[in-house]
């Protein structure tokens, strides 16, 4: 990534106090020029894997190529995910804000022309209001952000993640700043309780409780203490930690610090998943950087506190963001989740008090000792302070990362921010907290979401995953998805988990082929039950939810499948046969080429039959066919 | 995405001869090789002090290791959930069959390695394959076939330029 | 001393001592398979779930590792406890139907069928891991570990080859609660070694 933003050097600066550091910041933006137009390309997983990086060196190349006067070069900068993924690549040209969606390398030169010569807007690349048909300028007047508050993503977008220099433009580390200076550490810990912060990777369990039993802890046993950041996010279809450790991994960092400095830790471990190289790499970058500017290692600020932290790169295993097994995969063995019942605040990593908090929680410590407590229990709702990110993802037409306070109805979120289903009908349930979740109902869509409701409705919080569902999605195959994930994560240690996952799953397939009975309903929720009592760690005891809470609301679903041996949602193979309409096939013989079983037979512009005693079912003529001809029944 | 060009002892050398980082090194082993011979392993374990039982648990265990030499080529596709919503699993099917081997298997030529992820994160474009290092967006059999045989054209004329050179 | 009650009585028990040892110690029945007192507590295969109760509140914990402490309110033999227990025996008897181990201790709890097809009819191993742990911990030499995760999960030793570690000593057939170490030993050992099966 290249900034141009200022001519600082790492290394050439070791931060000496406070005082150092608003002098830098004052620095750094002095020598920006607010007027000087800027592109901003979006780097995050989703625009890179549309090809952003491309259109980042076209810019560089038309810019080139235009021969702009050169007091008036553009800067480019490239930064982490601005959550409006199905609309990306993304591109925003400041200082006026101009955003446009879904850029190719090919429609570069139009826009260095249009915009930056001749200071006009490129309509075509420019947002269209759904529902108004109105064009839309600016980022900020798009429905998906208006109706957002980011808090903790507010850095995400706008900053050059690679560049320290942004983040502390932006006002990064004043909070660590503030508590070094001004603050013992035992008023950070203060801070946080009073500020209501929970835990953001599933459970929600109070951060201020957990660090103050942390200092309880270390008055029994005294230290050392560890602290350790969870960026094992494994729950499929989170991607919010990935998002604020490639786009703003300083603010984790420094939350990692704020909480060393209020523990007295002298060592962090930062754990994330494998499947980040990005994030990895970011962390890494921002690690080394922090370093040099005396801001992590020895004598921070030179204040007399020391602390300094490693990344451990996750192995692929779901289970290792469980707490127990993610300390013993740090120690370098399989991650078994330890059976003890003793907390990690006591005996965590080595043995020793740990105080582990995942990637969102850390990122939200800076802005509350920033900007007080106060300010940050007075948003959201009173039990569940604050905001939270989620990842809106599945049959939803915004797809990205929503930040919304925490109290916001369900529906707020999916119809309003994600802007309903594709097909316009509404939605038929959401699948909050991931393999440990539920699926909540349409009827519940003015559920709150937080912590409290969700658990209420039966589902979770989790990370913050919310997987859209539609009515071609079936409960009974969705839970055979999470529990065949299971099966596969689980560290096989326990009884229940090892065997009562399989079992269930069984159960399920049977649903799935049009079996079984209202006996095994019931067996199912009894072993459901045992699972949920009996599992060691918290991937078993909550691996029933997706079950237990889609035979709570989907009953009669789960019962066409077995009374009716039909599959409402036309997903389960077994009961479902393919066909093609004759009105509507044109003849182009595309599925049949396609098909693997060979059992599509027509002529050349007549209409195609399928074979259904052959037909294996894999829906690739339906995915094939240009003009929705095959369909289900 | 293998550099054979490393040593195995400049690779073990990296880290401290303690237990914690026979993880570290297994995950260094496997990015240049491709995969954790025995050898490799013993030589991890005798560096970390970890008993050969205990260094085979680890690498069982986590599923980025690999005990087999991998194919040149990595075909992943995602099975998070909307993936699975989107359709991963057909994808999944349709690898297997065209190119007759099963998932977290590797073809008898070598070519390819065909493995399922959990979620790879990038949501907003399921079903997701990604292929060696390349995320294909909105996949379909079709989108997949294209870019195997892309693949196998690069493979013909990489050949062509070693028997030349 | 501690002082806590299972099933309503009063008993007392040594600081540092499980809820299952306390339990023994009074002749209380709680049904263990991974439990054994010479090595640590894995607490895998949950059939010693006991229920705590404190007012409305309630909890199931296993009783191999769950510390004693002033006051508990432990129960051996509620609802929740027997479905765990049933559940988790009728699964080992598929699992397992050649261990009559297994077929004897589900008979005592009044499991006679299981629901589940049995995937292996010649299956005895349930990976409690007790042998790979008395051969860590008492024997001192790690020649099995449990290999592999999930559902995969198996007792053996590295790239399931034959290793010179082992030196044949028998402690893990010995203390194996369903007799399967004595098909997996040969395996391990490499040569047969039916003179040590004899003497186990």
């Amino acid at each position: 990534m290249h900034s141009q933003s200022t001519a600082l050097k790492v290394g050439s600066w070791r931060l000496q106090s406070a005082q150092d550091l608003n002098k830098l910041r004052e620095q750094i933006l002095s020598e920006r020029d607010p007027a000087r137009p800027e592109i901003v390309i979006c780097h995050g997983t989703g625009c890179l894997a549309n090809g952003s990086d491309k259109v980042a060196k076209a810019f560089k190349t038309a810019i080139d190529a235009a021969g702009i006067d050169a007091k008036v070069v553009p800067g480019i900068k490239t930064t982490g995910c601005h959550g409006f993924c199905s609309r990306g690549p993304l591109v925003i040209i400041r200082p006026k804000g101009l955003f446009y969606q879904r850029v190719s390398p090919k429609d570069v030169e139009e826009i260095v022309k249009r915009t930056l010569v001749e200071g006009q807007a490129v309509e075509r690349l420019l947002y269209k209001d759904p529902k108004t048909d109105d064009l839309i300028f600016t980022e900020d007047q798009i429905p998906f952000y208006k109706l957002q508050q980011r808090v903790v993503l507010h850095n995400i977008g706008k900053i050059d993640p690679t560049d320290i220099s942004d983040t502390i433009a932006a006002g990064g580390y004043q909070a660590l700043a503030k508590a070094l200076s001004t603050m013992r550490p035992e008023q950070v810990v203060k801070e946080i309780e009073k500020s209501g912060l929970r835990g953001r990777g599933g459970a929600g369990f109070p951060t201020g409780k957990k660090w103050r039993s942390a200092l309880n802890a270390i008055k029994k046993k005294g230290r050392p203490v560890y602290v350790v950041v969870n960026g094992d996010e494994g729950d499929p279809g989170a991607f919010m930690d990935r998002t604020i450790m490639e786009g703003d991994p300083h603010a984790v960092l420094e939350g990692l610090i704020l909480a060393a400095y209020a523990l007295g830790a002298q060592q962090g471990y930062l754990y994330v998943r494998a499947e980040y190289p990005l994030a990895i790499r970011h962390l890494e970058i921002a690690m080394a950087q922090a370093r040099a500017f005396g801001l992590l290692g020895e004598n921070i600020l030179n204040s007399g506190f020391s602390f300094d932290a490693r990344i451990n790169r996750g192995a692929g295993a779901f289970v290792c963001g469980e707490s127990t097994a993610l300390f013993t995969s740090i120690e370098g063995k399989p991650g078994n989740p330890r059976p003890k019942y003793v907390r990690s605040v006591e005996e965590g990593l080595w043995g020793r008090p740990t105080v582990l908090n995942n990637v969102e929680t850390f990122a939200n410590v800076p802005l509350i000792i920033e900007r007080g407590s106060g300010w940050y229990a007075g948003l959201g709702v009173s039990h569940s302070t604050g905001t939270k990110v989620f990842s809106l993802v599945g049959k939803v037409n915004n797809v990205g990362l929503v930040e919304v306070p925490m109290g916001v109805p369900m529906a707020a979120i999916v119809e309003e921010i994600g802007g309903g289903v594709p097909n316009g009908k509404p939605f038929k349930a959401v699948q909050t907290g991931g393999p440990s979740g539920g699926c909540i109902p349409y009827r519940l869509k003015g559920t709150p979401v937080d912590f409290d409701s969700l658990t209420a409705a039966g589902s979770m919080m989790g990370s913050g995953a919310m997987i859209v569902m539609d009515d071609t999605d079936c409960v009974v195959d969705v839970g055979r998805y999470f529990l065949r994930f299971l099966e596969e994560e689980s560290c096989g240690k326990c009884l229940p988990c090892r065997l009562g996952l399989t079992r269930m799953r069984e159960i399920l397939d049977n649903f799935s082929k049009g079996q079984g009975t209202e006996q095994d309903i019931e067996d199912l929720t009894s072993l459901a039950q045992a699972v949920q009592d009996g599992a060691l760690c918290a991937l078993g005891s909550s691996a029933p939810n997706p079950v237990l809470t889609t035979l709570r609301y989907f009953k009669e679903e789960y019962m066409a499948h077995i009374r009716d041996h039909k599959c409402p949602a036309g997903v389960c193979k077994d009961l479902i046969t393919y066909s093609i309409d004759p009105e509507l096939c044109t003849g182009c013989m595309s599925c049949a080429r396609q098909c693997p079983a060979q059992c599509i037979t027509g002529k050349k512009k007549a209409a195609h039959i399928i074979d259904a005693e052959k037909c294996l079912r894999c829906g690739i003529c339906m995915d094939t066919c240009k003009f929705n001809a095959v369909v289900i029944s | 995405m293998s550099h054979y060009g490393v040593q195995i002892d400049e690779i073990i050398e990296r880290y401290p001869d303690k237990p914690e980082y026979l993880i570290f090194l297994l995950q260094d082993i496997q990015s240049s090789y491709g995969y954790i011979s025995a050898d490799a392993m013993q030589l991890a374990c005798d560096h970390t002090g970890v008993p050969l039982t205990q260094g085979y648990s680890v690498a069982t265990f986590y599923q980025s290791f690999r005990l087999d030499p991998s194919g040149e080529h990595e075909i992943r596709v995602c099975l998070g959930t909307a993936c699975h919503l989107k359709g991963g699993q057909r994808l999944v099917e349709d690898l297997q069959r065209r190119l007759n081997v099963k998932a977290g298997g590797t073809t008898e030529d070598m070519r390819f390695t065909l493995s399922t992820v959990n979620c790879v994160g990038a949501c907003a474009l399921a079903p997701v394959v990604v292929v060696d290092n390349e995320y294909l967006a909105n996949a379909t059999a079709k989108k997949v076939d294209k870019q195997l045989k892309v693949l196998d054209s690069q493979n013909a004329v990489g050949i062509e330029e070693g028997g030349h050179a | 001393m501690i002082t806590f009650k299972i099933n309503d009585e009063e008993v007392q028990a040594r600081p540092g001592w499980t809820v299952l040892e306390t339990a023994r110690e009074y002749g209380i029945e709680i049904p263990t398979l991974c439990f054994h007192p010479a090595v640590s507590s894995s607490g895998a295969c949950r059939l010693c779930m006991v229920e705590l109760r404190e007012g409305s509140w309630s909890k199931l914990v296993a009783s191999c590792i769950y510390p004693v402490a002033e006051g508990l309110q432990v129960y051996t033999d509620t609802e929740r406890v027997r479905n765990v227990r049933r559940w988790v025996l009728e699964m080992l008897l598929a699992a397992c139907p050649a261990s009559p181990e297994i077929v004897q201790l589900a008979a005592k709890y009044n499991v006679i069928r299981s629901r589940f097809a049995s995937k292996d009819p010649d299956q005895t191993c349930f990976v409690c891991g007790l042998c790979a742990r008395v051969c860590e911990e008492v024997v001192g030499l790690s020649a099995i570990a449990t290999v592999d995760r999930g559902i995969h999960k198996r007792v053996g030793a590295p790239f399931a080859r034959p290793t010179d570690i082992c030196v044949a000593c028998g402690s893990c057939i010995t203390i194996c609660p369903t007799g399967a170490m004595q098909k997996i030993f040969d395996s391990v050992r490499g040569e047969p070694a039916t003179a040590l099966t004899q003497l186990a």
